[in-house]
């Protein structure tokens, strides 16, 4: 049994409209044929619009507990795939609460999920390769980006040349965005951000700086640009509730997300869980989908199913083993620099559904002396609002960290990571009988 | 701020819901947000304690940012629900009111 979250496959990365046919998307072709495949494997039901809210070992295996429209319903596996995913991950700065600040991903899931563009003039700052393809998608839909604020350095990609050069793929992928930027006419700029959103009901405008190497901002070099839109983000946090709910070790990764630490077999540290895609490390779609094989492979195995090819598997090892090195050679180009925490004013908001300012934060740290993101978040509640910490936990922790002189540990991401209802249901949804349904398998959504 | 041309949209015809009493387009299968957005809109509620505006920001379900009243049911993810013909929408001021367990 698939469940996923969404009403339709695809994921974030394929998002899609029914009808859709493609025009908008990379590596349409290969969605297809998944598609295709989801649609005549006489043994895999597929549950769209089934969010997992908690997940559970049992004697026999796991209980994964999902609501759909609100009626709650148990499925009981031996064996789980976790896929759930991530999502933009973010740096708080002068506001970038204020309506038209949206990050990357929603404005990439408004165009090719919704068919509408997220404003008129759009500015699209962060880190990482996710910017390029945002940008284009952008302008070719009728959208005048102003600019693509790229707070890395991406020419550190020299450092890992057999990484980079191992994937003729992925670089010609980018190849095209940058080319489509050219012939739009749209100013890359490095080691340049975003660092403060301007306006009050909507945005007006941005502030751009460029950076220097700590990211803290080059005096002098600030400009104000005119626009209504801002699509933001720094990376990816992968969804790892599940892994969490169900006990799976989790490491830091190299590019400072928290993960589920999995093996050649993309198994977790706890029988019967194994994890494919950003869960166990950000590396994009391509990787995603060689991990989910992996995973399927030996799952099918373990649960009575034939032994995989060896020949096969050793394929697909040494694809993932290309795709990682050149996940591991983005995550050390773009890393996250500490300096972005000078961009921050004393009122500017970290935790937005708790409304907790930089100097509420900074206050908990110095004034009452917490040492971890769990201290801070029990004083000055961020990650307490109904998000439960998805969108600041990451800023948290390294807020954290970075006054107690230290970088932030898989302890400090943990202390904001575990939420032990993972999708929010209604009081009525929680106390009514779940009807229960009795499977073999069941992947995560 | 707008629908790309119909061509790119489905092929079924665009019907109307309203908010706040005026009439929005929208195309089978979008969410409230994008044709909410795509009529201009920004924002649809503002927050508990400082009573700031807010809309989209994720745009995936994640950050509770876009939440809005839907047929007198505060705190729907515009971002997650499919607007329908004839819904009600409405601006939600605070919490609306708190009937999600977290």
């Amino acid at each position: 049994m698939l469940i996923d979250a969404a009403a339709r496959p695809g994921g974030q990365y394929w998002r899609h409209r029914d009808g859709d046919d493609g025009a908008l998307h990379h590596d349409w072709s290969r969605f297809r044929h998944l598609r295709r495949r989801l649609e005549t494997e006489p043994l895999l039901e597929y549950r769209p619009g089934h969010s997992i809210w908690h997940a559970e070992r049992t004697k026999s295996g796991f209980a994964i507990h999902t609501v759909h429209d609100e009626s709650p319903r148990t499925l009981h596996s031996r064996s789980v795939i976790v896929a759930t995913g991530a999502y933009d991950r973010q740096l708080p700065f002068p506001g970038w609460t204020i309506p038209g600040v949206f990050t990357a991903g929603a404005a990439q899931a408004l165009l090719k999920g919704q068919g509408v563009l997220a404003g008129r003039r759009i500015a699209v700052a962060g880190a990482g390769p996710f910017l390029l393809p945002v940008a284009a998608a952008l302008a070719e839909a009728g959208g005048r980006v102003v600019g693509v604020f790229e707070a890395g350095f991406p020419a550190a990609f020299a450092r890992h040349p057999s990484a980079v050069l191992g994937n003729p793929a992925k670089l010609a992928e980018g190849a095209g965005y940058l080319r489509t930027l050219l012939q739009y006419r749209i100013p890359y700029r490095t080691r340049t951000a975003v660092v403060a959103a301007h306006g009050t009901n909507t945005v007006t405008g941005v502030t751009i700086a460029r950076l220097d190497a700590q990211w803290r901002i080059e005096p002098g070099s600030t400009q104000i640009l005119t626009c209504d839109t801002v699509a933001v983000g720094y990376g990816f946090t992968p969804q790892t509730e599940i892994p969490l709910q169900l006990g799976c070790e989790m490491v830091r990764d190299t590019d400072g997300s928290l993960v589920a630490r999995v093996d050649s077999r993309q198994r977790s540290t706890v029988k019967g869980v194994y994890i494919a895609g950003e869960a166990s490390g950000v590396g994009g779609a391509r990787l995603s989908a060689i991990e989910g094989e992996l995973a399927a492979l030996h799952a099918a195995h373990m649960t009575g199913g034939p032994a995989p090819n060896r020949r096969h598997v050793a394929r697909l090892l040494k694809q993932r083993s290309t795709e990682r090195s050149f996940a591991t050679a983005m995550h050390q180009a773009f890393a996250v620099s500490d300096g972005w925490q000078t961009w921050l004013e004393p009122d500017t908001v970290v935790c937005r559904c708790e409304e907790v300012t930089a100097a509420s934060i900074q206050a908990a740290i110095d004034d009452l002396g917490a040492p971890d993101p769990r201290a801070v978040k029990l004083y000055a509640r961020p990650g307490m609002g109904l998000c439960q910490g998805r969108v600041c936990a990451y800023a948290t922790a390294c807020l954290v960290a970075a006054a107690n002189h230290r970088k932030p540990t898989a302890h400090d991401l943990l202390g904001l990571a575990a939420r032990p209802i993972a999708h929010p249901i209604t009081l009525g949804a929680l106390a009514a009988k779940p009807s229960n349904a009795h499977q073999q398998h069941s992947e995560g959504s | 701020m707008s629908s790309l041309p119909q061509s790119a949209q489905s092929r079924q015809p665009p019907f109307t819901f309203t908010f706040d009493d005026r009439p929005i387009q929208a195309w089978p299968g979008q969410s409230i947000a994008a044709a909410l957005i795509a009529a201009g809109h920004r924002s649809w509620r503002t927050t508990r304690i400082e009573g700031s505006p807010r809309g989209v920001f994720c745009g995936i379900g994640v950050c509770f940012d876009c939440l809005v009243t839907v047929n007198a049911r505060p705190n729907q993810r515009a971002c997650l629900v499919e607007a329908r013909p004839g819904d009600v929408v409405s601006f939600q001021e605070g919490a609306g009111h708190d009937d999600l367990a977290c």
